[in-house]
């Protein structure tokens, strides 16, 4: 039974990764609009726009990693 | 000629699906197996010094960054050979990241920081080869590379700033009433961070190998109906690779960025 | 085949379940990875630093050395172009200021010839000049004077003629007030 609730967690856990790749998503659309405006400027921005990205893909992956724990090491 | 080969490699796949179909259809999924850490030469236990797949894999990367950077720039032409340009690019791409990001004052560090991507660039390249084992998809490889950019940048820190380094915690900028919570916030943050670097770079290269495995154990079970699940192997594969690198480029730009507060601490 | 899918799955999540789990959480292989990613690291960071960056450094700058030189060469050719124009510019505008003064000189001189020319003329005429109004001179005065003579004679024929008495002294003086007036 307490397995089960295991997966369930798990379940809701891996939701997270979606929602980070909402994020990830804003960074770089915002970086998409940011860049059109302004092309000139773009292209010394893309260091900035990659570690935007690492940051919000991060917690993605702490999501995912939750959901791992749930699913082999509880 | 491209419509063709796509063609005769469905045909192949469908074939291939009718015949290899597993006698016990059905999943089969075991994403996690391929980064079980096992002794190369037979036996159980696991001490610190037995050769395992771990020590293959990492050999092989050595023997690849050699065979870059040092077989291929052994002509030391004026115009380069192939393998001599990519040693060329890979040099003139972190130098410059390293110049532009951390400052000039921090290409002491160039040795160091490239020698972090080579390893963490060839190592998930090597782990995309089917059938191999990925070594920075273990917690405890790339928590030692995080913490070792950890203790540099903090040891850095205090040596080139003494005690002005605290200064990175304490926003200058900020309100004086807001600045002790800014302060604790900024200290979380600084001792969170070698856990984001190791976890990004581990968590990303372990989904996308699990996902890689989940996918293959759908072709399994799906007998002639395999085809769908191998194109979407190869559709993640393809993702796969343009996150082994971004994944090496942003474990060494954090790199590059958490160097620059130790050299330049001003907030 | 949906229920047998079902099943094996089920299975299947057992035995992950029943398994070891991750493997990234065996902790009795930490030391051993740990040991030889420092052994990698290490040996990575060895070759890296004493052979194959400084190398390619060395290479990079060799190339860039040898692509200053080729541009300090072709500047100095380009110079050398420069210098060779301005010679021959310099040469140019010699020969025609030395056209120029040539053709001055031989225009100064034509026109002082011509000045001469013109001047001696000029004398001429006017000493022709001269010459004709003094005879023109001549002429007027011995005309005036041919002028009084016929006129008195052909007053005093007149007179004559008339009847009157040929008073030459009157009749000059008539002739004199007359041409006078």
């Amino acid at each position: 039974m307490e397995g089960d609730l295991a997966y369930i967690g798990a379940g809701l856990a891996g939701m997270g990764t979606g929602i980070a790749a909402l994020g990830v998503g804003n960074v770089a659309a915002n970086f998409l609009a940011g860049a059109l405006r302004n092309p000139s400027a773009a292209a010394s921005q893309t260091a900035t726009l990659f570690i935007g990205i690492a940051f919000a893909e991060a917690l993605g992956i702490f999501s995912f990693l939750v959901a791992l724990l749930l699913m082999f090491a509880v | 000629m491209g419509k063709l080969f796509f063609y005769v490699a469905l045909a192949l796949v469908l074939v291939s699906g009718l015949v290899f179909a597993p006698e016990h259809a059905g999943l089969a999924i075991h994403p996690m197996d391929q980064f079980t850490v096992k002794p190369l030469f037979g036996g159980d236990h696991i001490a610190w010094y037995t050769p395992t797949n771990v020590t293959l894999w990492m050999l092989f990367a050595v023997v690849a960054i050699i065979g870059l950077l040092v077989l291929g720039s052994s002509n030391r032409g004026i115009v380069p050979s192939r393998a001599q340009s990519v040693a060329e690019l890979a040099y003139g791409f972190i130098y410059k990241m390293v110049e532009d990001v951390t400052g000039k004052d921090a290409v002491k560090f160039f040795p160091y920081i490239m020698t972090l991507f080579m390893f963490i660039v060839t190592a998930n390249f090597l782990g995309l080869i089917p059938m191999s084992f990925t070594t920075t998809s273990h917690f405890a490889v790339t928590a030692i590379l995080a913490m070792l950019v950890f203790v540099t940048v903090t040891i850095t820190g205090f040596v080139l700033h003494g005690a002005k380094f605290l200064g990175l915690f304490w926003v200058s900028s900020a309100p004086l009433a807001l600045r002790p919570i800014l302060a604790i916030i900024e200290l979380i943050s600084y001792f969170v961070r070698p856990v984001s670097h190791c976890i990004r770079l581990a968590g990303n290269v372990m989904a996308g190998h699990a996902v890689l495995k989940v996918f293959a154990g759908f072709a399994g079970a799906l007998g002639a109906g395999a085809f769908l699940p191998i194109f979407a192997i190869t559709a993640v594969y393809a993702l796969e690779v343009l996150v082994a690198f971004i994944q090496a480029y942003v474990f060494t730009i954090l790199t590059c960025v958490y160097l620059k507060d130790a050299l330049h601490p001003s907030h | 085949m949906a229920s047998n899918t079902h099943d094996a799955g089920h299975g299947a999540a057992e035995a992950a379940h029943g398994s070891s789990g991750m493997p990234q959480l065996d902790f009795s292989t930490y030391g051993n990875q740990i040991f030889w990613l420092l052994v990698t690291l290490v040996v990575i960071y060895l070759i890296l630093s004493r052979v194959a960056l400084p190398r390619i450094a060395a290479i990079l700058n060799e190339r860039q050395g040898t692509i200053t030189n080729d541009l300090a060469a072709a500047e100095d050719l380009k110079a050398k172009a420069v210098e060779a124009e301005n010679a021959y510019n310099k040469a140019l505008a010699d020969a025609r200021a030395e056209a120029q003064r040539i053709a001055a000189e031989t225009r100064a001189e034509i026109q002082a010839e011509v000045d001469e020319a013109i001047a001696k003329a000029d004398e001429e005429i006017s000493a022709k000049a001269a010459e004709s109004e003094k005879a023109i001179a001549e002429i007027r005065a011995t005309a005036l004077e041919s002028v009084k003579v016929v006129a008195t004679d052909t007053a005093s024929a007149l007179v004559t003629a008339l009847g009157g008495k040929d008073d030459a002294d009157a009749v000059a003086a008539a002739v004199a007030k007359r041409t006078e007036g």
